[in-house]
Order: C-alpha cells, then structure tokens, then sequence
C-alpha cells in the first residue's frame, strides 16, 4: 500500500462523487458515476483485493453504468433538483 | 430542510470517522478476524484440501457454495423483476415519443467494424477468465458479466435486433435458468454421489480423480453455471432497459 497513490485516489473519489450528486444533466452524473466505480476499482486493486476490483471494474464500470445510460436514455435527461 | 439534511450528514460523517479510528489497522495481523480460528484455516489449508491456488474462489465457491447459489438466483430475481415491470402497460406519453423516435438508426461504419472483431476478443476473454478463476483473479461472475458485455456491445454498435438476432430475449431467460439448474444440479448429483448438498469431494465416485481433484472440478463446474446466468441476465436487462421492454428500437 503506497499512501501517495491512496491520497490521490481518495480525493479524486470523493470529488467524483461530491460531483456526481450535484450534476443537474443525468447523463453527465452517469458519466461520472462510472469515474467512480473506476476510481474504486483502483483503490480495491491497491488494497491488494484483485477479485473485487475485477468484479468492480467489470460491474460497477463496465454494465451498470450502461444500465444507467439506457435508462437515462428512456426517461428524462434534466434532473428537477 | 437542505441545511437540516447537510447537518445530519456531516454529524454522521463525523462520527463513523471518529468510530473508524478504532478500526484494526490495515492489513493487521493480529486483528480478531485475523486471529478467529476460520481465516487461519482457509489461508492454511483452502489449497491443500481443494487444490485450487485462488483462494477466494475456493471460498465462494466451496466452502461458501450455498451462499454463492443463492447469490446467483438472487440475480435471476432481479432481471426476471425488471422484465415483468417494464413489460406492463406503458404510459402514453412514452407510446407516443417511441412511435415518433421509431426511425432506424443508422449503424456507423467504423464503430461496426471495430466491434466485429472486438465482440469476438472479448467473448474469448470471457471463456478465459471463467475456466481460469482457479488460478487467478476472475471467475463465474465477472467473466459473466465481460460476456454480457460483449452482447451489449453489438447490441451498440450495431441494431438491438442484430444481438436479438443472436440471443433472442427468450432464448436468454432459458440460458439464466438453465445456468442456476447446472449449479443446483451439481449440489444434487453430490446429494446423489453420497455426499452432503454442494459437497464436491462426493463426485469423486463419477470421475477419474481423487477427493480434492473433484473439489477443483466441481468448483469449475459452478462457476459455469454462475456465467450462463450473470451474462445471460445482464443481456437481458440491457434489452429491456433500452427498449422500454419493447425489443425494438434500442439505444
């Protein structure tokens, strides 16, 4: 564990999140979201947890964010809050 | 009341920072759940007893199968759930908006030719990350998930009817099924073997190997049943979640 590279990577999440909630396109939070799960990947893998941070990249990052996409998609871009 | 909520969440952010110092170290030999008698045995005995070098798919898929079955229907659940609500009556202003979107879209050249040698890598991949979650990271889950994704992909890049084409809804609920009878199947065939439920050493009697050899081949047979299942679900919810549960159109 490198904790330069955990600093980093910590900080980064939470403005992904911090950004991802106040995001008023739901396209552009989905995006974000899918930063997220990535950057959480990243710390899994670095916490030496190879198989959640596959699972994560492959879940969170990869079809979950697509799910997110389709529905966005098929309801309504702005958000009324 | 955004203030109040903003109160709230900094008060508890605070306090499971303030619980978290008591946290064992990262990483700690010596914390109770390094120290509980359960994780020693695992780290010393999962390879010798299973002979599968990835612990943690000896784990999730032995000495935790039964949780890891239910873990998988729990994924079944959920696409059947998303299948039967977006197959209800549809709202009017939805009708109305998808009969007007309802053009073709185009498929475009470069994205087409990219993906029709990328599906064909990835697929390969997911087959590979499947049958070796023995030895390295991956497994019935995730190489599930990397093959629905691949679905998805054409779905993408080309019509949604071209990967329909290939995987029919249906024919996707029926492989998800089947994938959950392969793995209860499996704990059966035990049950039958003499064994007790999802206790792999029993299939020793129908293969040419030893007790801990069948254990690593039972935990394989698993895991193929949690792939069909994961990708075929995954390729199912992108269907119907793209579609408005439809099956026309797409994204």
């Amino acid at each position: 564990m490198i904790w330069q590279f955990d600093l980093i990577i910590l900080g980064l999440l939470i403005v992904a999140a911090v950004l991802s909630l106040r995001s008023t396109d739901l396209l552009s939070a989905t995006m974000i979201f899918g930063v997220y799960s990535f950057l959480m990947c990243l710390l899994w893998a670095e916490m030496a947890a190879v198989d959640v941070a596959f699972t994560e990249a492959a879940v969170g990052a990869g079809a979950s964010t697509m799910f997110l996409v389709s529905t966005v998609y098929n309801t309504t871009r702005k958000s009324s809050d | 009341m955004k203030t109040l909520g903003a109160i709230a969440v900094i008060i508890t952010g605070a306090l499971l920072l303030y619980a978290s110092e008591d946290f064992p170290s990262w990483g700690d030999p010596h914390s109770p759940a390094n120290q509980y008698r359960v994780s020693s045995h695992y780290v010393q005995n999962s390879f010798g007893e299973t002979s599968v070098p990835n612990m943690v798919t000896a784990i999730l898929a032995d000495y935790r199968g039964y949780d890891t079955l239910f873990e998988t229907v729990v994924i079944f659940t959920a696409g059947i759930a998303i299948i039967a609500i977006l197959r209800g009556p549809i709202d009017k202003r939805v009708r109305l908006r998808l009969a007007s979107e309802r053009k073709m879209r185009e498929t475009n050249l470069i994205l087409a030719q990219t993906s029709r040698i990328l599906v064909p890598v990835i697929q390969l991949f997911a087959l590979y990350v499947i049958a070796h979650g023995h030895h390295s990271p991956g497994g019935g889950f995730q190489g599930g998930v990397i093959f629905g994704a691949s679905l998805i992909l054409l779905a993408l890049s080309f019509q949604l009817q071209t990967a329909l084409d290939r995987v029919s809804e249906k024919k996707a609920v029926t492989l998800a099924a089947i994938g959950i009878l392969i793995y209860a199947g499996i704990g059966f065939v035990c049950l039958l073997a003499g064994g007790n439920f999802l206790d792999y050493s029993a299939l020793q009697v129908l293969m040419p190997v030893g007790a801990i050899e069948a254990r690593s081949h039972g935990i394989l047979g698993v895991e193929i049943g949690v792939a069909f299942t994961v990708a075929a679900i995954m390729f199912a919810i992108y269907a119907n979640l793209s579609s408005h549960g439809r099956m026309k159109g797409g994204l």
